[in-house]
């Protein structure tokens, strides 16, 4: 009995079990330490199977010995709350300990100390760590794909400037703050739209789109003229009635002849890719789901019975059906059912697709915070004398918004996590690209670097965006 | 008059336009039918399918229809989503508790594979796994065996095969182990109920399960023996496992990469819904003398599940739906089967996609159902 009772530590012999179990402790974690930086094992004298869990059997006893519940040694009772609660605790520490401290040494020298980072050919790469050099040669592709070398800069210019007018949000005084809203709904999607179609497209496609653009001034010049009782279904039907109208009726041969006269060379969406395509879709892609999302949230809210039954229709189909297919119907399905002379860029197909599919998800996520919304916010509209369009807009969707901002991200991750399978219609971003250069022959066994390389890059965006809606939920909590 | 034509007005419009858009596209493929000379109908599917199938859990080959290509595509799709939801689901509870877990280390490492696994495109962690990391696995006569009995390779994981004789009977004792503890269970409920006493039911079960399974391998004639994949050589340098069941390296692949990924919006789940169960009714639990496993049982674990099941089915879901992955490594699933070799072969993009899609549909729609099911059970009560 007392013999158990001196192998019970506690706080009259403190110092004893204190010392004994901290020295069994780093006696552990030396063997591992040594082992794994300096490849001597300093228990080979043992029989295998004991020599491997010998550490663990050291550790877990010290780590019992040094179990002393009110101690009084601040550092002590703070190892003890947060890694040495139990035994079984102390074994799951021990094993995490273990673990992080076998892995570090081959992560490092096949990240690091062994990869080969200089020279421009496989021939560099005869270590046994990563071969970076295969990412440097590559680089230009996995960022751009196809895109010629010499028209890269058109990429690089469009994405710095709609970053730069992306974020005048943040710099906007009190006075434009009310404007910013307008500015990101309608201002800035064209303006996006402008410098994909002129700048990284280039030729003809600018002037099919110079259509749109006079279309749009026309109508909004009307339209001051339009009664508001009308002006929904004026500026619904009527752009775009005049766009056709421009673009097959009036203006057509003249166009087309200016169209030869472009400036930039034109790049065709086939040789669009790498990381550059993944931002281009998932932005599109966000702008073109969000409003469709809407309009199926409200409508699967609706009082009238077929607008419902549709909105759940279509809601539930894009729902239960993979991307990947939706993506096959896109590229073998979709054209059968347009007339025969009406082709559509596989890109624009691809984008329509997949927001399409998207625009249900958010839907569903609009419409919880549709739901989440106490009902006596709509009455308080109603009994204002709103219309339905007016109590949505001014009363009802910035407070539904607000509140499924955290929905939203996650919707818009998943986007730009499903934007590497448009390799089914035959475009290649990011993954793709490293697809097609693991199959050069000149550079045939460097799959693990490019999955990593890519892996590293989407894991920063996914993450940063993450953390950037945690962020704007934390800041839109306070406000309610 | 006026209400009424309020809310007939804008419904019209829709359906009409739903209508315009439908017409439009089925008059425009007429068209484009006629004039490619495509017939639609889905009589194809009894013809003769001549393409081969690499791994099939049905006896398949170029000689059956594509009704059986098909089939073997959807079963291949279940067979994957099955494992990948079980396995999901384990590391997915273990990972959700260890995150609430005291232990810093535990905690932050839980933390830290759920931030890692959830941000990178599950497409690349496909890739990943087959591309780069079980191409880094020993050729076959290089394998070193795992337990003596698995042989993982290059060429695919290979285990025993299990050789049954009466395996009919076997079932009927598992069976009747099933049934008679259901009815253990409700008689141990009826008399606790009665006269409060506990009947030892879980102590029972594993023993009746154990037991008549036995009885069976003991009286019922049933045999169980196990066929362990041999090496045998092709060529000089060609070498492949003989007998056994071999899993090619696509299913492990896929497998591993759906299951690691969809694990980890499981423990988020699982995370959310233990927490979300308030922490007076773990106090008023062991207040009124529960004992901390009971309080578990029967306070915290079944208010935890309504808030789990609902956003975890969805999982599943997502999971079942991310499966047709496979068609990027070319395990034959549905969407690789046929969506894309048999589309090939008949060029009857209308019916086959819209066959494809109708399936995805009817298994989201009948988990969704059966989980639908399984809430409304658990839900709480409300009189």
């Amino acid at each position: 009995m007392s013999k158990i009772n001196f192998l019970k530590p506690n706080k009259s012999n403190l110092n004893t079990f204190l010392y004994l179990g901290s020295f069994l402790f780093f006696i552990s974690l030396l063997d591992v330490f040594i082992n794994s930086f300096f490849s001597t094992n300093l228990t080979g004298f043992l029989p295998g199977s004991l020599s491997f869990i010998l550490p663990l059997i050291l550790g877990f006893i010290g780590l019992f010995f040094i179990r002393i519940e009110l101690s009084g040694i601040k550092q002590l009772d703070l190892i003890n709350k947060h890694i040495n609660t139990s035994n079984f605790n102390a074994i799951l520490s021990l094993l995490i300990i273990f673990t992080v401290i076998k892995s570090i040494p081959p992560i490092l020298s096949w990240f690091f100390i062994d990869a080969s980072f200089a020279g421009d050919s496989k021939d560099v790469c005869t270590g046994s760590g990563a071969c970076w050099t295969y990412i440097k040669v590559w680089i230009r592709r996995f960022m751009y794909g196809m895109y010629p070398n010499g028209e890269q800069w058109r990429i690089n210019l469009s994405f710095i400037a709609l970053t730069l007018l992306g974020s005048v949000g943040y710099f906007a005084t009190d006075r434009f703050k009310k404007y910013l809203t307008l500015y990101y709904v309608v201002i800035y999607p064209l303006i996006a739209f402008l410098f994909i179609f002129f700048f990284i497209s280039g030729g003809p496609v600018f002037f099919d789109l110079s259509y749109g653009i006079i279309a749009a001034i026309l109508s909004i010049i009307v339209g001051f003229f339009i009664p508001n009782k009308f002006k929904f279904y004026y500026f619904l039907f009527v752009p775009l009635a005049l766009y056709i109208l421009l673009k097959y009726f009036i203006f057509y041969e003249e166009l087309i002849e200016l169209g030869k006269l472009d400036g930039l060379n034109w790049v065709e969406t086939g040789a669009w890719g790498g990381l550059s395509l993944t931002f281009i879709i998932s932005f599109f892609c966000l702008i073109f789901c969000f409003p469709i999302g809407m309009a199926f949230a409200l409508g699967r809210r609706s009082e009238f019975p077929l607008i419902r039954y549709i909105s759940i229709g279509f809601i539930e189909f894009w729902r239960g059906v993979p991307l990947i297919t939706v993506l096959f119907m896109s590229a073998v399905m979709f054209p059968m059912f347009l007339p025969e002379d009406f082709f559509i860029d596989k890109l624009v197909r691809a984008i329509i697709a997949i927001a399409l599919f998207e625009a249900a998800y958010v839907a569903e996520v609009i419409r919880g915070g549709l739901q989440a919304l106490p009902r006596g916010q709509y009455e308080a509209a109603k009994s204002l004398g709103m219309g339905y369009w007016k109590m949505h807009i001014f009363v009802i969707l910035p407070q539904a918004l607000k509140l499924v901002i955290p929905g939203i991200a996650n919707t818009f991750l998943a986007l730009v996590k499903d934007t590497p399978l448009i390799f089914v219609v035959g475009l290649l971003e990011l993954v793709g690209m490293l697809n097609l250069a693991k199959t050069n022959p000149k550079w045939l066994g460097f799959a693990m670097e490019g999955y990593v390389f890519a892996a590293i890059i989407f894991w920063i965006i996914c993450y940063a965006m993450s953390k950037y809606s945690y962020n704007l939920e934390q800041k839109y909590k306070t406000d309610r | 008059m006026n209400f009424k034509l309020k809310s007939i007005v804008p419904q019209l419009i829709t359906v009409l336009a739903v209508i315009l858009v439908f017409g439009f596209f089925t008059y425009n493929a007429q068209i484009n039918m006629e004039n490619r000379g495509i017939d639609f109908g889905y009589g194809f599917l009894s013809q003769e399918s001549s393409f081969d199938v690499q791994f099939s859990l049905i006896e398949y080959d170029g000689s059956h229809s594509y009704f059986r290509a098909y089939l073997v595509g959807l079963l291949n799709t279940i067979l994957v989503s099955v494992i990948g939801i079980i396995i999901a689901t384990i590391i997915g509870v273990i990972v959700g508790i260890a995150r609430l877990s005291p232990n810093y280390l535990i905690n932050k490492f839980a933390s830290f594979y759920v931030e890692f696994f959830r941000n990178i495109p599950l497409l690349l962690q496909i890739f990943f796994w087959y591309f780069a990391a079980l191409r880094a696995l020993p050729l076959p006569q290089d394998a070193e065996a795992i337990f003596g009995v698995f042989f993982l390779t290059i060429k695919g994981l290979y285990i025993p095969a299990f050789i049954w004789e009466n395996l009919n009977i076997f079932f009927y004792s598992i069976i009747a182990a099933v049934v008679s503890i259901i009815i253990i269970k409700t008689y141990a409920k009826k008399v606790q109920e009665t006269q409060g006493k506990q009947i030892p039911v879980f102590l029972i079960g594993v023993g009746l399960i154990f037991i008549l399974p036995l009885l069976s391998f003991l009286i019922g004639g049933v045999n169980l023996s196990f066929e362990i994949p041999k090496l045998k050589q092709l060529a000089t340098t060609s070498f492949i496992y003989d007998g056994g069941v071999s899993l090619p390296p696509e299913l492990i692949a896929l497998t591993l990469s759906l299951s690691l990924y969809t694990a980890t919006f499981i423990a988020e789940c699982v995370r959310a819904g233990i927490q979300g169960v308030s922490k007076g009714q773990k106090e008023a639990a062991a207040s009124i003398g529960l004992t901390p496993n009971q309080v578990l049982k029967l306070v915290i674990m079944p208010q935890a599940l309504r808030i789990i099941i609902p956003p975890t089915t969805n999982q599943y879901l997502n999971l079942t739906k991310n499966s047709s992955l496979a068609a990027a490594i070319a395990y034959p699933d549905l969407v690789l089967v046929f969506a894309g070799t048999a589309l090939m072969q008949t060029g009857k993009a209308i019916e086959i996609v819209s066959i494809t899609m109708l399936t995805y549909l009817s298994l989201s729609v009948s988990i969704s159902i059966l989980m639908n099911w399984y809430n409304r059970k658990i839900a709480i009560k409300e009189k």
